[in-house]
């Protein structure tokens, strides 16, 4: 069984975000292995990109942060070879397509392989156009994760039925960012995923406090938090890893129950 | 070819967010492209509203000064709005209002899509939005307050540079919050299909009255047609009629901004290289590590760092050519046209009259050269009056 699927065994999983290389490569080194040892089950990698246009203005500004720091594919990968040998927690790379295109496609999902990356999110690479990856993934054993949201309707028996890892259910219509609401349906969206597959889903988009995470870890398999955890971050610089890591416990506690 | 693509440019690579929607406007698109009514009310508009055809002027005394050519400048600039951009316009939000959609947004660069947007918005009484950058803003203050007098809203943009790019980004974010009843009206050959081949589809026109109104003039094709190109729409709505035909030249003039050896440019072809970003495949101006670069140029309407995926194919095949004008160059036919033929082109489509003074003197005088003179200068005058160090101030006179 790999990494991922492990990670929703007989529980419901925390899956947390945070930007590479935000506020600086060493800080996210840091903070990945308290991460998973305070609760997260999962730890996605944002890759941070010039023109992020699924997020909100939390994300963009991190990327825009990690960016002038000088971060790189070439600086995460490493990063992620050394995190590696400290945890077994399944890593993730949420990246825009073109980076890794202009990474060279090949050579990128090599790289994943190689540093110990179980999984890779792309929100600008559709069920349509996935082929672009989809080989390349499963070459290398990466689990290239789907996203299905509120307007896919039809769409989602398609897109559940290819889905690998998991499945990414977003909450919201829009961008990233805090949400006081959720007003999507999620219940029934994740009912018509069952129709077809039981692929763990986890809802993300919008989520902040341990009350709306608890409320969607009972009708789904797992949560995502981003925003909430980078606004920590890029309030906290590189004094985050005591706020990010009692955050992170409080959101696990109210997810497992 | 694969549906959407341009060998292999082009393509779909949108949030799942927005992917229902952007099959739901290729559907209508394919059911409303040869339905007769839908074909007849746009006729009817771009006739009697755009006010179409435009003329194909010849131009006597650039075509003397020169020595060369015969140069006809295809009248773009005469349409309604001031643009060609309005032939675009029309199509779509004809196409939202069947798709019985009520609210309009768009990014706009120059101002100039945006200002047609507002204007047909205006007219089909539905709410728009413009999304436009802050620097766009402050270069096209004109435009903005067209926009508004228009009942549009001008969202400023302050994300990344600030500029054309990030108004798309804005727009398309606010298009995946708003997508059940909004219409994104994008304004150039460009994103996920179907925009780059239906913005092609409403822009054709262009090419093909040259082709007939030059067949009148002058009894044959031309030899070259020379457009600027931002992200393509004018340059592809003029080129398309001659794909075909082998022996007309399609040039298409990119911004050089500074030079295309200085980090000052727009010219995503010369230095671009094969990227995937605002719903496409196709050439983007950007670094090893494949993040968008800042671009510029003296005009904010081919302040872009991408290109149509059709040009990217046509690059490719060689069946056009691609060329970089500077802001000098440019400035310079600029003011060169004004002068001499008493036509003020956009600062965009100077750049396509910079290339054809170039090119015109080195061809015979019975070959023929159409300038696709995309838009009217009117909205530039202010920022070539800055350029060069003119201040102009109009006199705030309470009395009358």
């Amino acid at each position: 069984m790999s990494r991922i699927r492990k990670a929703f065994e007989n529980k419901k999983a925390f899956i947390a975000f945070v930007t590479g290389g935000d506020p600086d490569i060493e800080t996210t080194a840091e903070l990945i292995p308290v991460m998973a040892e305070a609760g997260a089950d999962l730890i996605e990698i944002g890759i941070p990109f010039s023109d992020p246009v699924a997020e909100g203005s939390v994300i963009r500004q991190a990327s825009e942060r990690a960016l002038k720091n000088g971060c790189t594919v070439e600086k995460l990968f490493d990063m992620v070879s050394k995190v590696r040998r400290l945890t077994d927690v399944p890593l993730l790379f949420m990246t825009y397509l073109n980076p890794v295109y202009v990474y060279g496609k090949e050579k990128f999902l090599n790289h994943c392989r190689q540093c110990g990356i179980d999984g890779i999110i792309v929100p600008d690479m559709p069920f349509e156009e996935k082929d672009e990856l989809s080989g390349l993934c499963e070459d290398n054993g990466i689990d290239l994760i789907s996203m299905i949201a509120p307007t896919s309707d039809e769409r989602i028996y398609r897109i559940a039925k290819e889905a690998k890892g998991f499945l990414y259910c977003v909450s919201s219509l829009g961008v990233t960012g805090i949400r006081s609401k959720i007003t999507t349906d999620m219940g029934q969206m994740i009912r018509r995923v069952r129709e077809v597959t039981d692929i763990p889903c986890a809802v993300g988009f919008g989520i902040s406090t341990p009350e709306q995470a608890a409320g969607l870890a009972q009708i789904s398999d797992g949560v995502i938090v981003g925003s909430a955890i980078v606004k920590l971050i890029g309030e906290h610089g590189r004094g985050c890893i005591a706020p990010v890591t009692g955050y992170i416990r409080r959101m696990a506690e109210a997810i497992k129950g | 070819m694969r549906e959407g693509r341009f060998g292999e440019y082009g393509g779909q690579y949108m949030p799942e967010t927005l992917m229902k929607a952007v099959h739901e406007l290729s559907e209508a698109y394919e059911r409303y492209r040869d339905d007769a009514d839908f074909q007849k009310e746009l006729d009817d508009l771009l006739n009697k509203y755009a006010g179409r055809p435009s003329l194909l002027y010849y131009a006597e005394k650039m075509t003397r000064d020169l020595g060369g050519a015969r140069i006809y400048l295809k009248r773009e600039d005469l349409n309604h709005t001031g643009s060609h951009k309005i032939n675009n316009v029309l199509g779509q939000i004809l196409l939202a209002k069947r798709m019985g959609k009520k609210r309009a947004i768009a990014e706009t660069g120059a101002g100039q899509h945006g200002v047609a947007t507002a204007t047909v918005a205006a007219l089909m009484g539905m709410e728009c939005k413009i999304f436009m950058g802050q620097e766009d803003m402050e270069r096209q203050a004109l435009n903005v307050f067209r926009m508004e007098l228009l009942g549009a809203t001008v969202q400023p943009v302050t994300s990344g540079t600030r500029t054309l790019k990030d108004a798309v980004n804005e727009a398309l974010r606010e298009w995946s919050e708003r997508v059940e009843d909004t219409f994104y009206v994008l304004g150039s050959v460009m994103g996920p299909h179907p925009y780059p081949t239906m913005v092609r589809d409403f822009q054709k026109i262009i090419g093909k009255e040259i082709k007939e109104q030059l067949m009148r003039a002058e009894g044959k094709l031309p030899d070259a047609v020379i457009a600027c190109v931002g992200g393509g729409s004018n340059a592809i709505g003029a080129f398309y009629e001659f794909i075909e035909d082998r022996s007309v030249r399609l040039i298409g003039c990119e911004a050089a901004g500074l030079g295309i050896d200085t980090p000052k440019n727009a010219a995503t072809i010369t230095n671009g290289t094969v990227g995937i970003f605002h719903g496409m495949k196709s050439y983007f101006c950007q670094d090893q590590y494949g993040q968008i670069a800042p671009v510029y140029s003296i005009s904010a309407g081919l302040d872009y760092p991408g290109i149509g995926p059709e040009h990217a194919y046509l690059n490719d095949t060689g069946r056009a050519e691609y060329v970089a004008i500077t802001d000098d160059e440019a400035v310079n036919a600029f003011e060169y046209l004004s002068r001499t033929e008493g036509i003020i082109p956009a600062i965009e489509s100077a750049h396509a009259v910079a290339y054809a003074m170039k090119l015109a003197p080195a061809m015979e005088k019975d070959q023929v050269i159409v300038i696709n003179l995309s838009g009217r200068g009117d909205k530039d005058v202010a920022a070539i009056a800055r350029y060069k160090g003119v201040v102009i101030h109009e006199q705030d006179t309470k009395s009358i």
